[in-house]
């Protein structure tokens, strides 16, 4: 076991599967000299040269739509966007076509492609470029969603991902690349699609993934000091949805919160909030809560943005609100 | 000098009614018997008469709450009297009412920037919520406010949850509560099925229809299990010659207006009313160890409405004349079918009656109105051929039905019930007398 950050797990594990297989390349904007905006890849363009590591022009749309392209006839692209807001610019091929070719031409192709994109707010980039609409990707059927919160998860998800013929969205949290955490030795692989009982409790259930899972542990050991230990179930992965491991915590602790660093309203809180009272609604105590982002476009001023974001003591004051 | 107005009981069995509607608005004016508000009870919508006049001083509870029997609900006095503001009792937040907010927004002063729209409850730290602990169960007006989770473990447990205290958020039955009722020796909260649970589950398919029941139905239920599973009854039929009756009848609607002709039941009232003067065992009811024999003939007539049935009462009908009983189970008759009953219609009877009469029937028993210990079901009178003198000729016969309660009263007093009960019938003339 190394102690590794969420940056160098990422690292490793497109160096793993590049290594591994030939028809894996990586594109997007500044990924080679550069190095990525966050460093993922630096070094990457030396080793492996410009035919497997391009920089491409500032279009998010010519970046996918090449990716999909490519991952059509066969080779495993990793394209990756500078933020998940720019995701917007590429909407067509994100969402409309990408999940659906497989589906539209009856089986005859599959999309191999990874977009890896970096969400989140926290670092003060203004209201366009910190959102986390994870939630309106995990909308549309055909589109894997996959959303780490550790650097262990991060490697064997995202190795899984890149070896999936289904095209899939694989989202950094921007202020997690310094997270340090266990990683194993050797190769491994972590399935997509599978939830994760993250720490162990008995009193509540916190449901959450990517940044809220540092939060919530952190809020957990704060309860643990007032006696109320929390069970934290991290999604990993938020379509397809695995809700196995949560249903089996709830059913034993009948509280839940759900957290998420999106917005409240039409988020990841209430989809997993309505499975849960339609497939375990005998076992509901109490109404089970949401902690997210408040409902405005998130502010740039530091404290604005911090006040905007769910913190720690949300989760805190949730939880025990649940337990009354 | 300010008149408090409290909720009025409208029947033996009633504990609580919803005030649906203010007739009357604070500052305006009433007449004594002006109608004040509109109530709501298991068996109708009722209107509230005002005792005094004067003016709408204050609403102690708002419309849709659910409110205690005798608890204060309104003031009546002189424009411009102070009064002292009695405190709800125990009013409970009807069904429509939502969950208590948190204020977090007040109390932990939230960045300036952020123009909160949504309640905040979930993501503002250290937002102490106010949790109410009522100090009855919190049942609202027959929803008791409890998890599913407790519903399921009380359902599983034939735990009554309406005697379980709450103290979740607003009074709501959490897990812990049911477990405790469990645990603790409080036998009472634990009940025996009201109904067998051995029958056979019923699987709903798209042909047939699923009916919502009535709270007028529900109430009928909840009375006639308790009293069939609780009285033990025992019934005694009686065949009654009607020819003298239904002749005098004929005389006297021949002098009567089309809308006061009497019935055939009014007669039957009277008839049994004077029969109950004579056999005060049967116009009782039992308490216990003891029989509270009641000092008043008041017969109560079951009236079909809609969605059910209902008793209303004439009052000392052992003392009223014929066509007087007539008008009332007609006035009040009407008022029920409408849903307007008052609260004197429906209170007070001492002994029950249920005539099928009008639907061409034989024979049919009927379930004791509780408290009361009996009641007479009657049937039609119908022209069938009799045996007298030897001969087979045509006569008008009626059956009816008394049923009894055993702890009460034995099979021989309720065939002399009846019996003398003939003497009225067959001879009619003495009820005019």
């Amino acid at each position: 076991m190394a102690k590794i950050t969420m940056r160098e797990a990422i690292s490793q594990a497109l160096m793993e599967e590049m290594d591994r297989d030939p028809g894996v390349f990586i594109m997007g904007e500044e990924v080679g000299v550069w190095g990525g905006t966050y460093a993922v890849t630096k070094g990457f363009y030396d080793k492996y040269g410009p035919d497997r590591i391009k920089d491409t022009p500032i279009a998010e749309n010519a970046i996918i739509g090449a990716a999909i392209g490519a991952a059509m006839v066969g080779q495993r692209p990793v394209a990756e966007l500078m933020t998940i807001n720019f995701a917007f610019s590429a909407m067509d091929y994100v969402v409309n076509q990408a999940p659906k070719l497989h589906y539209m031409f009856g089986g005859q192709f599959t999309v191999p492609m990874v977009i890896r994109a970096v969400g989140g707010g926290g670092r003060q980039l203004g209201a366009t470029h910190s959102q986390t609409p994870d939630a309106v990707f995990a909308h549309f059927p055909g589109l894997k969603v996959v959303s780490p919160g550790t650097p262990e998860d991060a490697k064997g998800l995202l190795k899984s991902a890149i070896r999936s013929n289904d095209p899939i969205l694989f989202i950094e949290h921007a202020t997690m690349y310094q997270v340090r955490g266990d990683v194993p030795d050797g190769e491994y692989l972590i399935p997509i699609g599978k939830s994760k009982v993250q720490r162990e409790g008995k009193d509540v259930t916190i449901i959450t993934y990517c940044k809220g899972l540092e939060l919530s542990m952190k809020a957990a050991e704060e309860l643990s000091k007032e006696g109320i230990e929390a069970e934290i179930v991290d999604l990993r992965t938020l379509r397809p949805l695995d809700m196995e491991p949560v249903l089996e915590s709830f059913k034993k602790t009948n509280r839940a919160i759900v957290v998420e660093e999106g917005w409240k309203s039409y988020g990841v809180g209430s989809e997993i909030t309505s499975r849960i009272y339609e497939e375990a609604f005998d076992y509901v105590d109490a109404p089970i809560l949401r902690v997210a982002q408040k409902e405005v476009p998130l502010p740039y001023n530091r404290t604005l943005e911090q006040a905007a974001l769910p913190q720690v003591p949300d989760i805190i004051a949730a939880a025990k609100e649940v337990l009354q | 000098m300010a008149e408090t107005i409290n909720m009025p009981k409208l029947g033996f069995d009633m504990a609580e009614g919803t005030l649906v509607r203010w007739v009357k608005q604070v500052g305006e004016n009433i007449n004594k018997g002006d109608v004040l508000a509109e109530i709501e009870t298991d068996k109708a919508t009722v209107e509230v008469e005002s005792p005094a006049s004067g003016v709408v001083l204050q609403h102690i509870v708002d419309q849709g709450t659910v409110v205690p029997v005798n608890a204060p609900i309104a003031i009546v006095g002189a424009a411009g009297e102070k009064v002292e503001a009695p405190k709800p009792e125990g009013g409970k937040p009807a069904p429509t009412e939502q969950k208590p907010e948190t204020k977090a927004e007040e109390k932990s002063a939230p960045p300036p920037v952020v123009p909160t729209q949504e309640k905040p409850a979930a993501t503002q730290p250290a937002a102490p919520t106010p949790a109410p602990t009522p100090a009855q169960p919190p049942s609202d007006g027959g929803h008791i406010k409890a998890s599913p989770l407790a519903k399921k473990i009380a359902r599983d447990s034939n735990v009554d949850l309406s005697r379980v205290q709450g103290t979740g958020p607003g009074g709501r039955v959490v897990r812990k509560d049911v477990e405790a009722a469990l645990t603790s020796v409080q036998p009472s909260a634990v009940s025996r099925p009201s109904t067998p649970v051995a029958f056979a589950q019923v699987n709903v398919t798209q042909e047939d229809q699923v009916i919502q029941t009535t709270k007028l139905r529900q109430a009928i239920g909840r009375r006639l299990v308790e009293s069939k599973q609780s009285i033990p009854h025992f019934y005694v039929t009686h065949e009654y010659k009607m020819d003298a009756l239904m002749d005098l009848r004929k005389q006297i609607n021949a002098y009567l207006g089309d809308n006061e002709k009497v019935s055939v039941n009014d007669f039957i009232l009277k008839a049994v009313a004077l029969t109950l003067r004579q056999f005060p065992n049967l116009n009782a009811t039992i308490k216990g160890n003891e029989v509270i024999r009641f000092g008043h003939v008041n017969v109560g007539v079951a009236v079909t409405v809609p969605g059910g049935l209902m008793t209303v009462v004439v009052k000392d009908t052992d003392q009223k004349m014929l066509r007087q009983i007539s008008a009332e189970v007609k006035a009040m008759a009407g008022r029920a079918r409408e849903g307007k009953v008052k609260p004197d219609d429906v209170d007070g009877s001492t002994f029950s009656t249920s005539n099928l009469g009008m639907y061409d029937v034989e024979d049919f028993i009927a379930i004791i109105n509780p408290p009361e210990a009996a009641i007479l079901a009657i049937s039609s009178a119908r022209e069938v051929p009799v045996v007298e003198g030897g001969q087979i000729k045509p006569g008008w016969r009626m059956k009816a039905t008394i049923s009894v309660d055993h702890r009460v009263s034995d099979g021989a007093e309720a065939a002399q019930f009846m019996q003398a009960l003939a003497g009225f019938i067959e001879n009619p003339v003495r009820m005019l007398v």
